[in-house]
This record gives structure tokens, sequence and C-alpha cells, in this order.
């Protein structure tokens, strides 16, 4: 079956949802009120479908899909734990979502109180000084972040030019980096996965404006001299950037403000379980230590006689990184999640993510290749080398636990491992859905040996299966005009 | 815990399985001086009953659009939503997956961001668009940053000043971080000046701030005349009515989706769309999705030209978007397949026949349109009110109206500006009260 698209049930003169009827309008005409030349004339291209049409189409679409409430997703860096279906239902309440960005501060108080908490709650889990809710995504707290680095080492008289990330870095790292104009370098690795201290002393410089950091990184082991690199950093005139992507490790153990990280950004659709949205919205607050306070983007909310308001005095804010105030849908799912948990709750959370992955590595750790003797935090990387010797590369792999039920781990990266599968259960996984992922991939490791071509071809039972995405990259058709050859 | 399934049992089998006594054992790697001895200062977990409770109360001390007529509009528009939007992509598959790496698992969303960007390039008539950014604000920036890239010599963009001020704002942020600057011209004859052989954008906002819908077109002029890209933003209801910036020479077309079946959300998570003609397709941020044949000859979709992104380019991708708002992208897709083409266009004059009414009405008090009387607009406009517009909106919000926004909070060239939007939630009897209570307010 090719898979359905909404604009093949259309039928001419077909209606989902009617608003007012022409006739309704008076004679109003607006060609009245236009110039002629400003009036559209080619067709809005948009499909005629009844509403039972659309409801049919894409509940057959998500049916396609997979999700964390369809099965388990050990998608490593990605934090696919269960996303509580009670902060759904919070942020679609009316006095959240009916709510319009530009009313006085006075009619919105509910929602600014809870904002200024969950301000508060970052603050401390982050131990940091001062938060922005403004960045929409984590790629977007990077951005916010950086920028604020270099308003501040400017204001401190310093033109600094490059920014140093681990070559193990999410791409979002150097890609940041470049926006925000600086050069990147890349620090390598040791042999027990983590920053190499030695070369760290060596690339750092006048030039050095900072280090982004990911700890745990991202073959999950946490950085054991991250004081010493912290000093390193600092001593050079640097100031150190930590991702957040991996914070659901950490949480009532250790905070990026006690490791000597002068920014964070923490990515609420990880740790604070908002849902991922098949690519988004996330949300990606950014904390930073007192002297970086000036530098964080405005409007910022500060409590007034007459209860909370909005401060759009800029003074040395490096401006704005999106519209009005941050992704607040999201926001309230993570308020109503650091309200469900609690000190407490939040420690068992992290403590439960690294017991799980601990678990699952050890028990993997029989049939493939860990490549760094050590305790893992929430994620840990396996290495198939033997298994690619044996005929069966990371990707079949990954492709045929497509088959098993599950989604796959992350593949290939980080970069600095070869054949690498990224695992991250999360601590909202059970001891028995861990214990049928190792079966699984007990399972797939001797059908290497006994049927090879079932991996090369999987997965088998999916709607669809491996596409040649060489070809849809050479000729590239990215609408429906495109497919059907009405493009003009 | 809350959402935490293991049993006690099942804490202790695992942790035998690992040889520990206790899960300190595996915080050991950290620090002794960098971790934390004491608990989080965090207020009390709640139940799920306590805190379904708490949040009903924090969200009742808002004020919501439903309890009250609005006028404010400036991008967010209080449109109406129709039920199964919601009822769709509130579906958990959609809901919690993640970005379609894996095709074979993901063709829900995957086929769902082909027809979203297949009906936004129809409406912005232009050759493709992408599967979506943060919000509208955040689209004008990468535009910039596109038009920086592809003209590397050149290092200024301009804007005409109707632009929303927070895109112009996120413009300046973006284009400062790589050493470019951003002038914003207050007409097209001032534009006209501005413009050079630096200027690597010209960014036009249609409809603008004032409602204005007819600079664009010399704008995009302008900048093909000095060999700059012309990006124009745009709000997709009004191009229902207006003819699309694509088919008016724009290279680049963004805008902030939220019109279309988006709730307000105060301000987000909404979404921005990004469409371009055909000659700067491989230059577009963030995620494309295209058609694919699998390998038993079957159709469907891949996230496509993935050589520009972040994760395979690292420092030399074309933006470092990863997260986008895939799920906001997919309410608009179901709006924009249950509302159709006759529905958008319905939504569109419905609110333009109502806001027309209430500007005549408005002239009939004293006040008056601005930047003329005669422009012609869609269904937002901006009056100069004779006194002060904050006093007459806390005179309106007294009475039950969220009236006009006051322009000249933004911008001070704007002073005693008041901003109304009319959509198709907005009755005559709405409006008729707005009216009586602006002539109880200058007659007081």
């Amino acid at each position: 079956m090719d898979i359905p698209l909404i604009f093949e049930k259309s039928r001419p003169g077909r209606r989902g949802v009617r608003f007012l009827s022409p006739e309704s309008l008076d004679g109003f005409q607006i060609e009245e009120h236009l110039p002629r030349e400003l009036i559209r004339t080619t067709p809005l291209g948009l499909p005629e479908v009844a509403e039972n049409d659309v409801v049919r189409h894409y509940t057959e679409l998500s049916t396609l899909n997979y999700g964390v409430d369809t099965g388990f997703y050990p998608l490593g860096s990605c934090t696919m734990k269960y996303n509580p279906k009670v902060n759904d239902w919070a942020a679609s309440l009316p006095g959240f979502a009916d709510v319009h960005p530009l009313q006085p501060d006075t009619t919105v108080q509910g929602l600014l109180k809870l904002l200024q908490s969950l301000e508060d709650g970052l603050k401390e889990i982050s131990g940091m000084d001062a938060v922005s809710l403004q960045p929409a995504a984590g790629a977007h707290g990077e951005l916010t972040g950086i920028l604020m680095i270099k308003a501040y080492l400017r204001d401190q008289g310093e033109e600094r030019t490059t920014i140093l990330v681990p070559d193990s870095a999410h791409g979002t790292n150097p890609a940041t980096a470049a926006m925000a104009g600086f050069e990147v370098r890349v620090v390598p690795s040791n042999a027990r996965g983590g920053v190499d201290v030695d070369a760290l002393r060596n690339m750092v410089d006048h030039t050095t404006a900072g280090l982004m950091l990911t700890n745990p990184n991202t073959l999950g082991l946490f950085e054991e001299d991250i004081l010493t690199i912290a000093d390193i950093v600092h001593q050079a005139g640097g100031l150190l950037y930590y991702d957040g992507a991996n914070a659901n490790a950490i949480m009532g153990r250790v905070r990026p403000g006690d490791m000597g990280f002068d920014v964070v950004h923490l990515n609420l659709h990880k740790t604070f379980s908002t849902p991922h949205g098949g690519g988004g919205p996330g949300s990606g607050p950014v904390g930073v230590t007192r002297r970086l306070e000036p530098y964080i983007p405005y409007p910022r909310l500060r409590q007034g006689d007459d209860g909370l308001y909005w401060d759009y005095t800029p003074g040395k804010s490096i401006g704005k990184v999106r519209s009005y105030f941050g992704n607040v849908g999201v926001l309230v799912r993570a308020y109503a999640y650091l309200r469900s948990h609690g000190q407490e709750g939040l420690k068992a959370v992290s403590e439960t993510a690294v017991l799980n992955a601990n678990y699952l590595s050890k028990r993997l750790a029989d049939h493939y290749r860990t490549p760094y003797d050590r305790t893992v935090k929430h994620e840990f990387v396996l290495s198939l080398t033997g298994q690619k010797s044996r005929g069966a590369r990371a990707l079949d792999v990954a492709k045929r636990i497509i088959d098993y039920g599950f989604y796959p781990p992350t593949v290939y990266f980080p970069l600095v491992v070869d054949e690498a599968l990224m695992v991250e259960p999360t601590e909202t996984e059970s001891k028995e859905t861990l214990d049928r992922f190792v079966e699984a991939m007990e399972t797939i490791d001797r059908e290497i040996d006994q049927q090879p071509e079932v991996l090369h071809e999987a997965p088998h039972h999916t709607v669809v299966r491996r596409f040649d995405e060489a070809e849809a990259a050479r000729h590239p058709i990215l609408t429906w005009q495109q497919l059907t050859g009405e493009e003009s | 815990m809350r959402y935490i399934p293991h049993t006690p049992d099942e804490y202790q089998a695992m942790m035998d399985t690992l040889g520990i006594q206790s899960v300190d054992e595996l915080f050991e790697d950290i620090p002794e001086k960098a971790r934390l001895a004491r608990p989080l200062n965090l207020e009390d977990a709640l139940n799920e009953m306590q805190l379904s409770q708490h949040l009903m109360r924090l969200s009742s001390e808002n004020i919501n659009v439903n309890e009250v007529p609005s006028f404010l509009g400036g991008g967010y528009y209080d449109r109406y939503v129709p039920a199964a939007v919601g009822a769709l992509a509130f579906r958990g598959e959609f809901v919690t997956s993640y970005t379609p790496y894996q095709a074979e698992l993901s063709q829900g969303t995957l086929a769902a961001i082909f027809e979203f960007q297949s009906m936004i390039q129809s409406l912005t008539g232009t050759y493709a668009a992408q599967a979506s950014m943060y919000d509208g604000a955040s689209a004008v920036g990468e535009a910039a940053l596109l038009s920086l890239g592809q003209l590397r010599r050149r290092n200024q963009v301009v804007a005409l000043r109707g632009m929303h001020p927070d895109s112009l704002k996120v413009v300046e942020t973006y284009v400062n971080a790589r050493g470019s600057s951003l002038l914003v011209a207050d007409s097209l004859d001032d534009l006209e000046k501005k413009v050079g052989d630096q200027t690597a954008a010209v960014l036009a906002q249609y409809p603008d701030m004032l409602g204005q819908v007819t600079l664009a077109q010399k704008a995009i002029e302008l900048a093909h005349q000095v060999g700059a890209l012309a990006v124009v933003a745009s709000d997709p209801v009004a191009l229902a009515l207006l003819k699309p910036p694509g088919e008016m020479g724009a290279d680049i077309v963004v805008g902030e989706g939220q019109p279309l079946g988006n709730h307000l959300n105060y301000g987000g998570p909404t979404f921005g769309y990004f469409a371009v003609q055909k000659a700067l397709v491989r230059k577009i941020p963030g995620r494309l999705v295209g058609v694919a044949q699998d390998i038993e000859g079957r159709r469907g979709f891949v996230l496509t030209l993935q050589a520009r992104e972040q994760h395979i380019r690292r420092e030399k991708a074309t933006s470092n978007i990863c997260s986008n708002h895939s799920l906001n992208a997919l309410m608009a897709t179901i709006y924009m397949a249950l509302v159709g083409s006759s529905g958008l266009r319905e939504v569109a004059l419905s609110s333009a026949q109502m806001a027309h009414y209430l500007e005549r009405r408005l002239g009939e008090l004293g006040l008056v349109r601005e930047p003329s009387p005669a422009s012609p607009f869609l269904y937002e406009f901006a009056m100069r009110v004779p006194g002060d517009v904050d006093q007459l909106n806390r005179f309106l919000l007294e009475r039950g109206i969220l009236g006009g926004f006051h322009l000249g909070r933004f911008h001070d060239a704007w002073q005693g500006l008041w901003q109304l939007a009319v959509t198709e939630r907005r009755t005559q009897e709405d409006c008729d009260r707005l009216v009586e209570e602006v002539k109880a307010w200058i007659s007081r």
C-alpha cells in the first residue's frame, strides 16, 4: 500500500467545516476594499474533503506512527520517557491555552505565577542564579547561551573568537557556535570516553570564549575531570556552557552550577517529560550565573506592587530570540511535572534512569561490546564492531529491532564510536520491558549467524520497508504539486 | 514515585544483577566536591488530584478570550479551532513520537509534514516549504541568515517598520550574532535610500502591523534592484484573499502560523512556516520531507536533503535548528484539510467584513485610521484615539472587553495608535458593544 495523502481524497465541491456563507456577508465584496492587483486569483490548493474523511485519514496516519504511548522507545540522547496525560490536560485549560500574548499583565496573573515558580524551580535544579524561559528548543537555548557569553566577554573588553566542543558533542553544539559567529575547535576524547584534559589544556588560549559540554556526555559517561576542566577553561578566561540534553541523569545528585558551569540550558521535552510531538514543540530554558544575568533575553518577569509583570527594559540584554515569552504550553506541562515530583520525586527519576541504563547495559554486554568499562549514567553506547565482522551493521540490527516491536536506539552517534547504537531506557520503563528488549537483542545477535538476510532486509512487518533515501535526495519531491507534476 | 513502575523487589533484583547495595554506588564517579549534599529546595509533591485542582485554580486566575470579546491581533488571532483538530492531533501516536528519523515507524508524521509543506507552498505561491520553525519571528530571523549566507559579501538586511517588533528584535539578535546589522526603514522612500550593495535581504510584512497591504510589492522590487533577496512575512489566513508573495516575486515567504488551527497559548507554542523559490531549496533551514520508494516499490516519505542539517554538517549546517514545531504544524494541516479552500476564504472574508463594519463605526466616533483613512486593509487596522489609549483599554477591560493593542508600547512613532483585529469569532454585537463603550469613554 502506498502511504495515503489527504489530497487524494479530495473531490471538487466537498466541504468540511463551514463558516459564514458568502450570502450572509450582506453584500460585502472584498473587491471593493482591495486594489485589483492585490486580489488572489490562483486557487489556494487545499483539499476538498468532508470532516469524516479528515478524521479517518489522520486516524489512519496516526496508526502508522510509533510513539512512547505505543511502546519502548530507547532512543539515546532523546529521553523518550512517558509523557503524563494530566500535563497535556493542564496545558489545554482555557486560562492557559486561550490567552492572548498581548493581554495586560493584570489579566494573566495565574499564568505569570506559574512561570515564576517554574523559573525558581529550574534555578534550584541547575544551580543557576537566573533563568530565561524564552528559548523554544534545546538548540535555541544553546544559541541564547552562547550569545550571552559573547556579550559578556565583549563588555569585559574581550573579543574572543573560538568555542571548543568535544568530538562526542551533539551536532547542535558546533552548529550553534558557528551561528553565533564563532570558530569551532574540536577537543578529542580520551580512552575513558571523557574530555582529553591534556589536549584541552593545550588548546585553550586568549581566543577561547568557552567550552560547550554535555555532562554526562553523549556516551552516557560522567566527566570525572569536570572540576579540572572548569578550572582550565576559566583560567584561560573562557566560560563553561552546559548542554542539558542529558540532565535526566543528575537531578538531585549534582547541579551544573556546582560543577563550575556558567550557562545551562535544559531540554524540558526530555528531562521534564513534555511530549516530543513528532519533532517538537520543545522548550529550552537557559540559566546563568549572576555575572551573566544582565544579558538574559527580555522581557524579564518581575514582581511589582500590583503583582507580576513583564519588564521590557532591554539594558544589556542580548535582545529577543523569539516572539513574546516562550513556549508557554510546554512550560505549563513542565511545571505540572515539577509539582508532581518535588525533590524526592526528581531524585528518584534520575536514580532510576541511571539504574535502568546500567542494568540494561550489563545485561546486553554478554553479546554486544560496551566500549568503555565504566558505570554509565542514564544512557550507554554499544559498539557493534563484532556484529559488523559477522556481517550485520548497526543499522541492520536497528532495523531488525523494529520487527520485535521496539523503536530502535540512536544509530551511528556519537561519532567517536564505531558502529554505535546509543540506548537510553529512561526511568519509566519496567524491568520486564528491559528484559524483553534484552531477549530480542540476543535473538537478533543469533540471527546474524543463522539467517543474516533477515537483518539485511529488515524491517519485515512494517507498513513500508527500507527506502531508497539517496534517490529521494537526488530528485527531491517536496510537495503534492511536484508529485503530481502540476507545478507551474 | 509517580511515573516509575518499579516495585521494591524489582529494584533489588536489578541492583543484585549489578552487584551493588545502593544506587549511590552508581554516582561515585561524580567528584565529591561537586555532589549536592542536601535535598533540592522544591515545593512538596502533589498527587494528581491535588495537582489538577492547583492548576485549575491558576488557570482561573487568567482572563481568557472565551470569557470576554478580544480585539487583540499582531500576528496571533482569536480564531475558531474546530474540535476535530485537537481530537486528531492529540492522538498519542502523534504526540509522543520523536523526530521521524526511522521512516518505517514514522509514516504518519512524515506524510502529514509532506501535506503541510504542500499546503504552505500553495498558499504562499512558492516552490517548496519546510517542516516548520519555532514561530514567525524566528522564521524571519532564519530568512535573514539564509540571505546573508547566500550573499556572503553583504552584511546588512533592511526591514520595513511595519514588521512585528518581535520579528525585528529577533532578526537583530540573529544577524548581529554573525557581525551583520539590521536597518529599519520607516517608509518606502526611506527603504529606497537604505538599500544598496551591502543589502542581502529586504524584509517586509504583508499585511503589516498597521494593516497595510500595498508596500510589499514595491519592497520586493527594491530588493531585486540591488541584487538582494526579498523576504515577505505573511499571516497565512490573509493569503486566502491576497495575492501570494511568491507570485509577487518574493524569494522567501515566512510567517507566524498560529491563525491556522492553533490556540493562542499566550504566544507559544505555535509555529513558523518557511517557504522558498526553487533556487533556495538546498539552503532551507530545518527539516524537509520528500517522497521516497521502499524496496517493494511502495510510495512513502522520508526526511530528505539532510546534508544541510546540524546532525550531519555540524558547524557547516544551514542552521542549528533541530526540534521544530511539528505538532503545531500538524494542527495547522488538519485545520486546513477541515476548512478547505472555501472555508479559509470564509474565515478571512467574514473577519474582513466585520472589521470594515467596526472601522466605519469607530470612524463615526471621530477615531481616524492611520497611516491613511483610504489605505486598504483586511481584518486588522490601526486608529488614532482622541486621548490616552492605555486609559481607554483599562476602561474597556473594566467593562469586560479586551480592547485593541496600544502600538505605542512597541514603537514611539506609534504613540496613540490603537491596533484592532477582528476575527470570525467576533459578532456584530461584540463590535457594537465595543463602539458603545468607546463612545461612553469619549464622552465621560
